[in-house]
């Protein structure tokens, strides 16, 4: 209200397609408490989704009570003494709407997707939610099995799944990305109605929080609507907690036996994030090797050498602090996984003393610069762009992170495959079947 | 060029059949995706929409050929086929096919579904010759090279065997063989390690030769591309397309449960995974919208439905809980899913059946009726929301005959349905008592009474 400015939104026009984009103007505004808007009208389809996303996610959970960001979340759908239990999600389905939300290491989203001329209808509930829930002791308990049932099904009765979470602990000892977002099981029952409370109030405030429009709206009409609902008290904000991985030094290896049908192993070498000025590098070095099925680790592992089903990379920098960057292969039946491991740091090594071909790198840049235009596509996918950015500290990053990727070359790609995968930095795990293992 | 082109606007225009707008009403807004629909000379069905706010372009081809049309011995064919098409050209070897396609930053894919093969390609306007270039060669001139045959098979059987760590799919396997017994779509797209075993080079090539015709296609394009644009694209990839004669299509009996069986798998889980129900309808069954309003209500509306309410949000007992009725061409299947901590497998199957029953014996309130009503209608804005998504709902309202004005026969439909009919529908199609109870867990500790 105070302090709000709009900018026009240049970098797509700019760099990417001259002529044939055209380009969303981003309006950017901010209230007196700290909430900040951007808006960006999308006129192409009548829809439009409304996004709140606020700045809290698993890294800033208190020691003990690994989940809480993401009970909470699911708490939000409990609704406050105003609107009771899921009376958003049923105002929005009645109105051909659908709403959901998610939660990662970083932070946690909330939206909504309608046809546009009733896009004002969440705005409502969601500033009543930032600052009414209701926690009661029953809903807490009955949300917290609905939780576990989430945890079994995507973690206990997953090897894989559970593969990468003892992986992700493993590489972590200090900072708090070794815990799963969705918490282990032990810590999730322990949250109680007064711990989510806390939580709660101490997060879940105006100044922590960034509304995110895209769609068929009128920037000036949603900016009245959020204005008259969102002007709320900014709230005792806690400082964030930080806490610095310290280097490895040395290779760590797990093992995990369970019930499965295929070895399957997962490399994780500690990287830095965007905007370090390696992320670059790392993002084009994660497509030479697997950006599809032309790139270095099918065509290695499942294509040529047939000891794989599948084998592949994956690099975000897309993470407040460093994080990770991971290999995958699942065994073929009948293959060592060993043999995979090996043709893994073979393929590593390849790329640490050699720079890839020029096409190579065009190609990744390629490939970047298309997903960035497909994804515009979709008024939601666009809207989680922005947001991610934003919690990343500015959605004007976007502009940087094009140009940081336009500028790596194949140096650069071989001098950050010798900088970080090495075998002091790297986390190994392999999932062994301890059931009919390898037979056909 | 200039002339081949005249000759191709002049066919187009001949038989350039019928234009149409899909409108989408809402309140007072009319939302329209205006499509042109084309029957070329060689018999492809051409359905376009332009749209020129992003320099991308969306093709959707459907060959009328699917899992419904391979013998049983040779089940995994259609899919088979699908999977070889991007591994060899008479011009192109697999890695040549997908360097060229990585580059643009495009995707092609193909895939078998129950009822038909899919090809998908999204590719930046500025590749779009590239593209239809890729895609016309897999479409056309797929080569099926021995090695490459062998090197899928392998793939496609490890695959199968790695998925058989998901329970969901364990149970999901059993329950479409008891429910569709000796019909296709009783088997998996896939198919069975003997059965893709069986799989000759012969048959693939026989398949492709007498399936993927272009008077058995759909061609479905949208985006950043103008008719005349389409026109030459056309000419030049697909202008040798020859058509030819087609098999006749006889729909297959399913001879599914039609008695109570329950089907028990043991696994090392920590959570029992439920699935039951009982054969369904096919797509062109007139009562296909009043079951949807139906299942809505019951459990195809997310938090709004009742199993939700009740399995989730009142008893704890699950994170997902849902039904659907899958309605493919000649067939279909009712089914209700939910995943819960073994100890608690009773409890679940327990409710959801009582929720089934009520919605057979009672009548639902006016409020869930128009609030069903109301998403099914309202939410159709979001099904046409990107240029993806607006070119598969064209291909697929093709091929299920769908007609032009889908649109609006489709809010009508909806809008028509009575508390009477959802009444009539669920006696008529739920009935979980005679039909197949699924249930894959650590069985001791679900100790299932049923």
């Amino acid at each position: 209200m105070k302090n709000s400015y709009a900018r026009a939104f240049l970098f797509l026009l700019i760099f990417l397609l001259p002529g044939s984009l055209s380009a969303s103007e981003v309006k950017e505004y901010k209230l007196g408490n700290g909430l900040k808007v951007i808006i960006v009208e999308e006129h192409k389809a009548p829809v439009a989704t409304f996004q709140v996303w606020y700045r809290v996610g698993a890294k800033d959970e208190p020691a003990g009570k690994s989940g809480i960001s993401h009970l909470l979340e699911h708490m939000m759908f409990k609704g406050t003494p105003k609107y009771g239990p899921s009376v958003l999600s049923k105002i929005v389905q009645k109105n051909g709407g659908t709403d959901n939300a998610h939660t990662t290491k970083d932070y946690t989203a909330y939206f909504e997707i309608l046809p546009s001329d009733r896009i004002t209808l969440p705005i409502e509930l969601e500033a009543d939610r930032m600052r009414n829930l209701t926690l009661g002791p029953d809903e807490t308990v009955s949300e917290r099995r609905v939780v576990m049932e989430e945890r079994r099904l995507r973690y206990e009765d997953d090897p894989q799944n559970s593969l990468f979470e003892e992986v992700v602990a493993a590489a972590y000892k200090a900072h708090p990305y070794q815990r799963p977002v969705i918490g282990w099981m032990s810590e999730i029952k322990s949250i109680d109605k007064e711990d989510l409370t806390s939580y709660y109030k101490t997060r879940y405030s105006p100044e922590n929080a960034v509304i995110i429009v895209v769609g068929d709206v009128n920037a000036d009409d949603m900016m009245k609507h959020i204005k008259s609902h969102f002007e709320i008290p900014s709230g005792g904000m806690k400082k964030s907690i930080t806490s610095d991985e310290p280097e490895q030094k040395g290779e760590r290896r797990i093992t995990l036996r369970r019930e499965a049908e295929l070895p399957f192993i997962i490399i994780a070498y500690h990287t830095p994030s965007f905007p370090h000025e390696d992320s670059y590098a790392l993002d084009v070095l994660n497509l030479v090797l697997s950006g599809g099925k032309s790139t270095r680790l099918y065509q290695s592992l499942v294509y040529e050498k047939k000891i794989a089903l599948g084998a592949s990379a994956d690099y975000s920098g897309f993470n407040k602090d460093p994080f990770l960057f991971f290999f995958f292969a699942t065994a073929a039946p009948g293959k060592e996984v060993k043999d995979v491991e090996d043709a893994l740091y073979s393929e590593i090594e390849k790329i640490k003393t050699e720079p890839p071909a020029e096409r190579e790198i065009l190609k990744a840049k390629n490939q970047i610069e298309a997903a960035f235009i497909m994804e515009q596509d979709s008024i939601y996918m666009q809207a989680m762009k922005y947001g991610l950015f934003e919690m990343l500290g500015d959605w004007r990053l976007i502009d940087k992170y094009l140009e940081g990727i336009r500028k790596v070359t194949p140096e650069d790609v071989m001098r950050v495959a010798k900088k970080y995968l090495t075998e002091d930095n790297r986390t190994a795990g392999i999932l062994i079947p301890t059931k009919g293992q390898n037979s056909k | 060029m200039k002339n081949t082109k005249l000759k191709f606007i002049k066919s187009f225009i001949l038989f350039c059949i019928l234009q149409f707008a899909i409108c989408i009403l809402y309140g007072t807004d009319v939302y329209a995706v205006n499509a042109n629909r084309t029957v070329l000379p060689n018999g492809l069905t051409v359905l376009h929409s332009e749209n020129h706010n992003l320099p991308i372009v969306m093709v959707t081809l459907i060959v009328k050929a699917g899992q419904v049309n391979e013998p049983a011995e040779k089940a995994g064919l259609a899919n088979l086929t699908a999977e070889l098409l991007s591994e060899g050209t008479k011009t192109r070897t697999s890695k040549v096919i997908s360097e060229e396609t990585d580059f643009i930053g495009a995707s092609l894919d193909a895939s078998a579904g129950s009822d038909y093969t899919t090809i998908t390609l999204s590719v930046l306007k500025k590749d779009v010759n590239k593209g239809f270039d890729l895609c016309s060669d897999i479409l056309l001139d797929p080569s099926f090279p021995a090695e490459e045959i062998d090197r899928k098979k392998d793939i496609i059987k490890g695959s199968l065997k790695l998925r058989e760590e998901e329970p969901s799919f364990l149970a999901e396997r059993a329950f479409r063989k008891e429910i569709f017994g000796e019909h296709p779509y009783g088997r998996l797209v896939e198919g069975s390690v003997e059965t893709i075993d069986a799989i000759q080079r012969d048959d693939l090539i026989r398949f492709h030769k007498y399936y993927f015709l272009p008077n058995n296609s759909i061609l479905s394009v949208v985006g950043d591309l103008t008719q005349e644009e389409l026109i030459v694209l056309l000419e030049k990839y697909l202008g040798g397309w020859k058509p030819g004669e087609l098999l006749p299509r006889v729909a297959k009996k399913s001879e599914g449960s039609k008695t109570r069986k329950v089907i028990k798998i043991e696994k090392d889980l920590t959570q029992a995974n439920i699935m039951l129900g009982n054969p369904g309808i096919g797509r062109d069954n007139p009562d296909y919208y009043a079951v949807t309003v139906m299942n809505y209500i019951l459990g195809g509306g997310g938090f709004s439905s009742r199993l939700m309410q009740t399995v989730r949000e009142k008893m704890g007992l699950a994170y997902d809980v849902h039904s659907f009725f899958a309605a493919y061409k000649e067939t279909g299947s009712f089914q209700a899913g939910v995943q819960t901590k073994n100890e608690s497998a009773n409890a679940a199957i327990d409710e959801i059946l009582k929720q089934i029953e009520k919605m057979k014996k009672e009548e639902v309130s006016e409020q869930e009726l128009s609030e069903a009503k109301a998403y099914l209608t309202g939410s159709f804005p979001r099904r046409l929301d990107t240029n993806r998504k607006i070119s598969d709902f064209l291909a697929s309202i093709e091929f299920y005959n769908l007609g032009l004005n889908y649109d609006r026969k489709y809010i009508e439909y909806i809008n028509s349905v009575t508390k009477e009919d959802v009444l009539r529908v669920a006696g008529k199609y739920l009935d979980p008592e005679n039909g197949v109870l699924v249930v894959v867990a650590d069985q001791k500790k679900a100790q299932l009474k049923y």
